[in-house]
């Protein structure tokens, strides 16, 4: 097999590989991604290898390794690739086999040959052995030889990461035809769905995952994606929600047998401990209740206890409020206000906790739409969108030639100018501080972009004016009388910055503030209930073109501006 | 791009309104990097690298699209229709090439589901009898008809199947051994190969590759020959079973005909099959090529064993003789040692006695240490075990010494002196007690 396949045998796949879980997708041959099982049927697969006299275990049976064989299993190590020993955070590693620093990168000391002789192996090998093992269950499951693929990575993973892990993956036979980030990936996956509709909107993608959190504000113009902000934090994530549960696990535990022991202090008790609360945390994010019960939990006592949803979601509140602070802030740091989000996705294999979705919905306006299992009957299992998203973008590219696909994610092409202000017209009335401005091209919208849009007309018809002109988005806050029979209060100014406390009995709207008038024109003698269509041309050079005409009408008109600087 | 609906009207324009002379331009964007995902990425990636406008990009696409829809209409069945084929007579249906009928016969087992409808449809519009009688020709339909057949067995996979396994003009006769000796071997056994590859249940059939193939590929490539699984069966060339209900017999007969003459068939192509596969081994120079590498492989192993174990002989010959030779020299120079020992401890001695006897020489000199007139018989006598004592006492280098101090000496009172000297050295050294040497005090 030669060593780059030309377009036409190659079979991709996307791959979402993460510190906890990983996931396989394939686009079918109507269009639709679906995510695949491995031969256990997991669709989420624990990125975690272990080695049992010579024979490697992965995922699942993987995990279950962690209890009895835990130095030599392998698990989180996803972040560890590309990465020298000085950055890398072991903490996750702790129940696992430690990572030790060899020449310059990150290894782990395993026993993963039959020989009782401990071998360093790299994060790099390990990598390429858990995507051959993925790829072979995608090979399995489709029939064909899985020779490429698209893999998401996070915002923050920088190209030394994307080449050791490109590096990993060829040595895996996999061919990486693009890395694309894991919220960017999320969006997609809605995106592609038939239903979807193409709008101009903010996005928030809430990345939960089991030892990271990742959040990104995203920009979605006509179906080209600007990431606004992101944050990470190391410190949320699955893993703390599980922590919780085994320190109230652990407590019971003590309560009901006084010499038992901590188990938290125990390695293989609190290993134990750790496995079984990661299940009750994922029963109880199906239903309201969950039983932990751990044989031999430590010193020989068995344990059993249930636990209902409304005793997790008290104890874990903390931990739902960061995540709920840590959007908020990233919100912030886009310079946005929660009002110009249109849509939150949950992703990762947390964001399938009820609670969050809850307290995200009610920490932002109801204009904003949360997609999460909880919230949203049509929303996608948030544990796959990665993955899918990962596909849908393979099965896009896997006809191009390497090259084509490196042109075109060349700087060259990606970065493009990004309006400052929204373009829209004004309606009802001319005057700039009584009409209403209503946007056609939004902030934040990558040039050039055509828009197009059908206006009403005064119900007489007769002469218009259409007024093109530049709009800042502001936040009205308005404050209701105290005394019910005050009359409506008047538009206050814009205070974006306006106490936390009073915001609950304020009603904010989000509007837009004209700045800057672009071009007038008009349109003379439309009939009755004659409606306009208005298309907007912005050129990449910020110079524009519009053209204004009735509908079904003869009369039109041409415009534009020109580009700044060149006047 | 979804339209947009702003409900909200336009401003009616005022009547002093004139158009805005200065123009305006927009604010200073900021530079993002845009995700390179998704549909419409591509299709702004396309527009930027290529520097369309949005409108001409839309024409291109269309364009592009509507080439496309054209490129599948056409290229399809427009072989020419032999006129003999057009005056078959339907009744024959089984001695028909159906491909040839529908004008498919380029394609033949290749022929997809779709292009046999298409080419049905193509032959339908141009032979349909109600056309042709409206043109003013005959009434004849049996080429109409022939089409109708050919298309009912083509359309149904299973007689499709039938047909296709007895379809004699997709065969490709095997090359004889003189046109593969000309050098295209696997050109002309290629085309062989894959004409039967068509029978065969696992697909994709491997290819028979060509000089350069490595030897796994065409071990493989054999191997999958010889074990073929082929669905070839040959009910199409069955007898017609007659199908009225007089002969029950007749008809039993006829079908178990039909069985063994399949069953026969299966079995002489199954033969006919191997003996190709088994010509084409004989007549594949790689075969031999791979074997002579095998040889050439094996003998180099031997050889340089053979090479290794000579090498190793000749060595630990060498060893052992320099062993030897070294050996031999050490024996020689102990020998020598030993000798050159021998002598010395002789000359030694020979030394010692003449030593000995200059010094008991020098005290007859010396007078026997008497002073004046002769010596008594005693006093010689004392002096002569004096000087016997002296003797014994000192080794051979001091005797050697001594004697050094006695030689040529006449004087006697010299003599003495020196013998006193002597006895004074031995007596501080501890080794002669004062006054032991009598004659010497």
């Amino acid at each position: 097999m030669s060593e780059e396949e030309s377009p036409a045998q190659r079979v991709a796949i996307g791959i979402s590989f993460g510190n906890s879980y990983s996931s396989i997708a394939y686009t079918s041959g109507e269009g639709k991604a679906e995510v695949i099982a491995n031969e256990e049927g997991d669709r989420q697969i624990p990125s975690i290898l272990s080695y049992v006299s010579g024979e490697e275990f992965q995922g699942t049976q993987a995990k279950a390794q962690l209890v009895r064989n835990a130095k030599n299993t392998v698990a989180y190590f996803r972040d560890f690739l590309g990465q020298d020993f000085k950055s890398i955070d072991p903490t996750p590693c702790h129940h696992s086999a430690h990572p030790i620093q060899h020449e310059s990168t990150v290894a782990f000391k395993i026993k993963d040959k039959e020989d009782d002789t401990e071998n360093t192996v790299t994060v790099s090998e390990i990598t390429t052995r858990h995507l051959r093992k993925l790829k072979n269950s995608a090979s399995d499951y489709l029939g064909k030889n899985v020779n490429a693929a698209v893999i998401t990575v996070p915002t923050n993973f920088s190209d030394a990461q994307k080449d050791a892990l490109s590096k990993a993956a060829k040595d895996a036979g996999i061919e990486v035809l693009q890395f694309i980030n894991e919220p960017v990936a999320a969006v997609l996956a809605y995106d592609a769905r038939p239903e979807a509709k193409l709008a101009d909107k903010n996005i928030v993608v809430a990345d939960l995952g089991g030892t990271r959190s990742d959040v990104a504000v995203i920009a979605s113009r006509g179906g080209m994606y600007s990431i606004l902000a992101t944050a990470h934090d190391y410190d949320v994530g699955g893993a703390q929600l599980d922590e919780v549960l085994m320190d109230y696990f652990a407590k019971e535990f003590l309560k009901k047998w006084k010499n038992g022991g901590d188990p938290r202090v125990d390695d293989r008790a609190s290993a134990k401990l750790k496995l079984e609360s990661e299940a009750v945390k994922k029963a109880l994010s199906i239903g309201s209740s969950a039983n932990f019960s751990v044989e031999s939990l430590s010193k020989g006592f068995d344990f059993t206890c249930s636990i209902n949803r409304m005793r997790y979601e008290t104890i874990s509140s903390k931990v739902f409020a960061t995540f709920v602070r840590l959007v908020l802030n990233v919100v912030e740091k886009a310079q946005l206000d929660p009002l110009d989000i249109s849509e939150i996705i949950l992703a990762g294999g947390t964001a399938h906790t009820p609670r969050i979705a809850s307290s995200l919905a009610s920490a932002f306006p109801e204009s904003t739409t949360v997609l999460a299992p909880s919230t949203s009957a049509t929303a996608i299992n948030p544990s796959e969108l990665a993955a899918r998203g990962a596909a849908i973008q393979a099965s896009l590219i896997q006809e191009f030639e390497t090259e084509d696909i490196d042109q075109s994610t060349h700087p060259m092409v990606t970065v493009t100018p990004h309006l400052a202000r929204a373009i829209g017209v004004l309606c009802i009335s001319s005057d700039e501080s009584t009409g209403v401005f209503r946007h056609l091209v939004e902030a934040e919208t990558p040039v050039p972009v055509r828009r197009t849009a059908i206006i009403a007309t005064p119900r007489e018809g007769g002469d218009v004016l259409v007024k093109i002109c530049e709009g800042t988005r502001v936040i009205k806050v308005t404050k209701p009388e105290p005394k019910a029979n005050g009359k409506a209060a008047d538009d206050s100014d814009d205070d974006e910055d306006s106490d936390e406390s009073d915001e609950e009995e304020e009603l904010r709207e989000k509007t837009y503030k004209v700045e800057n008038v672009l071009a007038e024109a008009a349109l003379k003698g439309l009939s009755k209930g004659a409606k306009v269509e208005l298309q907007i041309n912005v050129a990449a050079d910020l110079s524009c073109t519009f053209f204004a005409r009735e509908v079904g009408g003869k009369v039109a008109v041409r415009g534009g501006w020109k580009a700044p600087g060149k006047a | 791009m979804t339209t947009f609906q702003i409900g909200l009207p336009l401003p009616v324009l005022s009547a002093d309104w004139s158009a805005p002379t200065e123009s305006k331009t927009l604010t200073a964007a900021t530079d993002r990097n845009i995700e390179p995902v998704g549909p419409h990425f591509l299709a702004h990636a396309r527009r930027k690298r290529h520097k369309r406008t949005f409108s001409e990009d839309d024409r291109i696409q269309a364009q592009t699209n509507v080439k496309k829809v054209e490129d599948e209409d056409a290229g399809e069945i427009s072989e020419p229709e032999d006129p003999l084929m057009l005056s078959r007579d339907a009744k024959d249906w089984k001695g028909q090439d159906h491909y040839a009928v529908l004008g498919l016969s380029k394609y033949r087992f290749k022929a997809t589901e779709d292009q046999i409808k298409r080419a049905h449809r193509k032959k339908v519009l141009k032979h349909h009898p109600d056309k042709k009688a409206a043109a003013g020709g005959t009434e004849d339909d049996s080429f109409f008809k022939c089409i109708q057949k050919a298309t009912e067995i083509l359309s149904d996979p299973v007689k499709r199947r039938q047909f296709d396994s007895c379809d004699e003009n997709a065969d490709v006769e095997p090359p004889s051994k003189k046109e593969t000796q000309k050098g295209n071997f696997y050109k002309l056994w290629g085309k062989v190969f894959e004409a039967e590859g068509r029978f065969s249940r696992n697909q994709p059939v491997p290819k028979l590759g060509n000089d350069k193939s490595t030897k796994p590929d065409v071990e493989h490539f054999y191997n999958f020959w010889y074990n073929f699984d082929s669905w070839r069966s040959f009910e199409y060339q069955d007898e017609d079973v007659p199908d009225d209900n007089e002969n029950r017999d007749q008809k039993r007969h006829v079908e178990r005909k039909n069985q063994n003459a399949r069953r026969k068939k299966k079995t002489e192509d199954t033969a006919r099959l191997r003996k190709l596969v088994d010509d084409a081994l004989a007549l594949d120079e790689r075969i031999k090529k791979f074997r002579q590498a095998e040889h050439a492989q094996k003998n180099k192993k031997r050889l340089e064993k053979e090479a290794a174990a000579k090498r190793e002989a000749e060595e630990a010959a060498k060893a052992k003789e320099e062993e030897a030779k070294l050996k031999a020299e050490q024996e020689v120079a102990e020998k020598a040692a030993k000798a050159d020992g021998k002598k010395a401890k002789e000359a030694a001695k020979n030394a010692a006695k003449k030593n000995k006897r200059v010094v008991r020489g020098a005290t007859k000199e010396a007078n026997y240490f008497h002073s004046g007139g002769a010596a008594t018989a005693a006093q010689i006598d004392s002096a002569l075990n004096d000087t016997d004592l002296i003797i014994t006492k000192i080794d051979n280098e001091e005797l050697a010494a001594l004697t050094a101090k006695l030689n040529g000496k006449k004087d006697p009172t010299e003599i003495k002196q020196i013998f006193l000297d002597e006895v004074k050295g031995l007596v501080s050294a501890g080794k002669l007690k004062e006054g032991e040497a009598k004659s010497l005090a």
